[in-house]
């Protein structure tokens, strides 16, 4: 319906404001300038960042004075700030698999099954998203406490798949609902099981959503702060714990080095999950 | 339908017609969703309610008298109406610079909009710790602002940006705007020009078209993206801990400090209840509205 409508319109718009076109569009010149602001107030901070990563200076200044990579190495050579990325990329790497296959499963079980409480069991699912994060905090440190979790690396796992699962449901499910399932009854009508159908048809199909899911998953504990805060520990620091740290007491420059690492990884992260959109609507 | 899909659907459905064979069906997927939903149940809503029940019982009998203490102490009271009123503004300020923006974008040819977008994407998936740490270099008082004004000769002495209202402001409204701006687009979007063009030929002046057409068809996505940012606003915690004012704390950092320095749990998990009962009506309200689904992974 859209489609056959895209062409009607285009030609309508070349036709309408024939009045206006004489004079300068100046709401339109005020509009776009007011969205090049906002666009730019989005966007540089985060990109000014990089360049004062390389500054030659003691303190962070813009533009930077000369050139070095002193906040690189005082990165890599620190053993608090390597311990922590490290622990945070185990940790998150752990819940991605984790909250992956939880959600994977749980999708195919919400969109494919029917049983009563299903839509209490969705709503469960996706509340992890809403309830901010402070709450979940002291709840599940409340319980960690008396289990002896507090400080532990599976503790900390296991907080962050709760919070990474949904991320995984609401992916993985939005695939699952847009795929024709006439072609999961077509393999089982040719005589393929359970799990062939499942490997062999819905997998490859879904694919794009659980990839999604899954880097959305690994951000999700990556990225975490809060409730890291109150069960990691110090001996279990992750790396979002020790840069508050670092911009609580005084503002380290290395985090600049971090934060320009960070920025990088996740427009790399955005950009793969573009393509993988993009291959799997096949443009 | 062909002929294929019709024989293979009748297949399919004669091969399950069996309630039997049925209700194993809906018995594996539930055994799918179990570990799932007993990961969620253990530590995630039972947490929570005992949390709660922390907050109005103290191990003998029933007691209101957490909430008494938030409701009585002037400081108390004070960090309420400072979450409420930051939060407010800050859906006000993701308001005005969102809604011209999003309107802009849906007014581009698709592929022109999709480029600029990623401008709106890039800093929605950088770490907030990143981009408040930016502001922060931004704004503090040897800052790269204060110096660029100094420099030019428009102030004498550095600006206070920042451990105030204005540093929690500019810093909150920057990780939430995409969140107004993403709903607000896709809504846009949809809108069916022509409608526009109808106006326009009923003699209506580009302002009236935009004010009694397009507003109102822009509503559902507006209406999502304020109550999402006001809902993320309301629990913030990194932006005020970092660029706030000492005076100006907001709830999440005073159940923060309650837990960490005062070792007060039942207290903190009062404000705590507190919280989680006004983001849960509003979150029913977005249900109502506009339904869950629409929250996330809208497909942008």
């Amino acid at each position: 319906m859209a489609e056959t409508a895209a062409p009607l319109q285009r030609a309508a718009v070349a036709t309408q404001p024939a009045r206006r076109r004489w004079s300068i569009p100046w709401s339109r010149v005020i509009l776009g300038l007011f969205s090049a602001l906002v666009l730019l107030y989005l966007v540089a901070p985060v990109a000014i960042v990089i360049p004062m990563s390389f500054s030659a200076a003691k303190y962070l200044s813009f533009p930077p004075p000369g050139l070095s990579l002193q906040w690189y190495q005082n990165f890599f050579a620190r053993a608090d700030w390597t311990s922590a990325t490290i622990q945070s990329i185990r940790v998150a790497f752990t819940v991605m698999i984790l909250a992956t296959v939880l959600g994977v499963a749980a999708s195919l079980a919400l969109v494919r099954g029917s049983f009563p409480g299903k839509d209490i069991v969705n709503l469960i699912i996706v509340s992890p998203l809403v309830v901010p994060a402070i709450i979940v905090a002291i709840a599940i440190y409340g319980i960690y406490v008396r289990l002896y979790l507090v400080q532990t690396f599976w503790g900390l796992v296991l907080a962050h798949t709760v919070l990474a699962v949904p991320y995984v449901v609401v992916n993985v499910s939005a695939t699952l609902r847009g795929f024709d399932i006439r072609l999961e009854q077509a393999a089982q009508s040719l005589g393929a099981n359970a799990w062939q159908t499942f490997r062999y048809v819905t997998l490859p199909m879904i694919s794009p959503g659980i990839f999604a899911g899954a880097v959305f998953a690994f951000i999700a504990s990556f990225d975490e702060l809060i409730v890291a805060l109150f069960i990691a520990g110090a001996r279990g620091r992750t790396l979002p714990m020790r840069m508050f740290e670092g911009l609580r007491m005084e503002i380290d420059p290395t985090i600049a080095a971090v934060s320009s690492m960070l920025i990088t990884f996740s427009v790399l992260v955005l950009a793969s999950a573009e393509f993988a959109r993009r291959r799997s609507r096949g443009d | 339908m062909t002929t294929g899909e019709v024989l293979a659907g009748r297949a399919y459905r004669e091969s399950t017609t069996s309630r039997r064979l049925e209700f194993r069906r809906q018995l594996g997927y539930f055994l799918l969703l179990l570990p799932t939903l007993l990961l969620l149940l253990v530590l995630f809503v039972y947490p929570i309610v005992r949390l709660i029940v922390t907050s109005v019982y103290d191990g003998n009998h029933f007691t209101l008298e957490h909430y008494r203490r938030i409701v009585e102490v002037d400081l108390y009271l004070r960090v309420l109406q400072t979450t409420f009123t930051i939060a407010l503004q800050v859906t006000l300020l993701c308001l005005i610079l969102g809604y011209p923006l999003a309107y802009f974008l849906a007014t581009l040819r698709a592929r022109t909009a999709r480029l600029l977008m990623i401008l709106v994407l890039i800093p929605f998936w950088t770490s907030i710790l990143v981009r408040t740490y930016a502001w922060m270099v931004l704004l503090q008082r040897q800052g790269v602002f204060n110096r660029w004004l100094l420099e030019l000769g428009l102030i004498d002495e550095p600006l206070r940006m920042m451990y105030n209202r204005i540093g929690v402001l500019v810093g909150m409204t920057h990780v939430l705007l995409p969140f107004m701006v993403l709903p607000a687009y896709a809504v846009m979007r949809g809108i069916d020009r022509n409608l526009l063009r109808a106006a326009y030929n009923l003699g209506a002046s580009p302002f009236q078209a935009f004010l009694r057409v397009f507003l109102p068809l822009s509503l559902p996505g507006v209406a999502a993206g304020s109550l999402l940012v006001f809902i993320l606003a309301l629990g913030f915690f990194i932006t005020p801990a970092l660029m706030g004012g000492r005076t100006d704390m907001m709830i999440a950092q005073l159940i923060e400090t309650q837990i960490r320095t005062q070792l007060n749990f039942p207290f903190a998990a009062a404000l705590a209840a507190v919280l989680l009962v006004i983001t849960l009506v509003i979150f029913a309200i977005y249900n109502r509205l506009l339904g869950l689904d629409k929250m996330f992974g809208g497909g942008y």
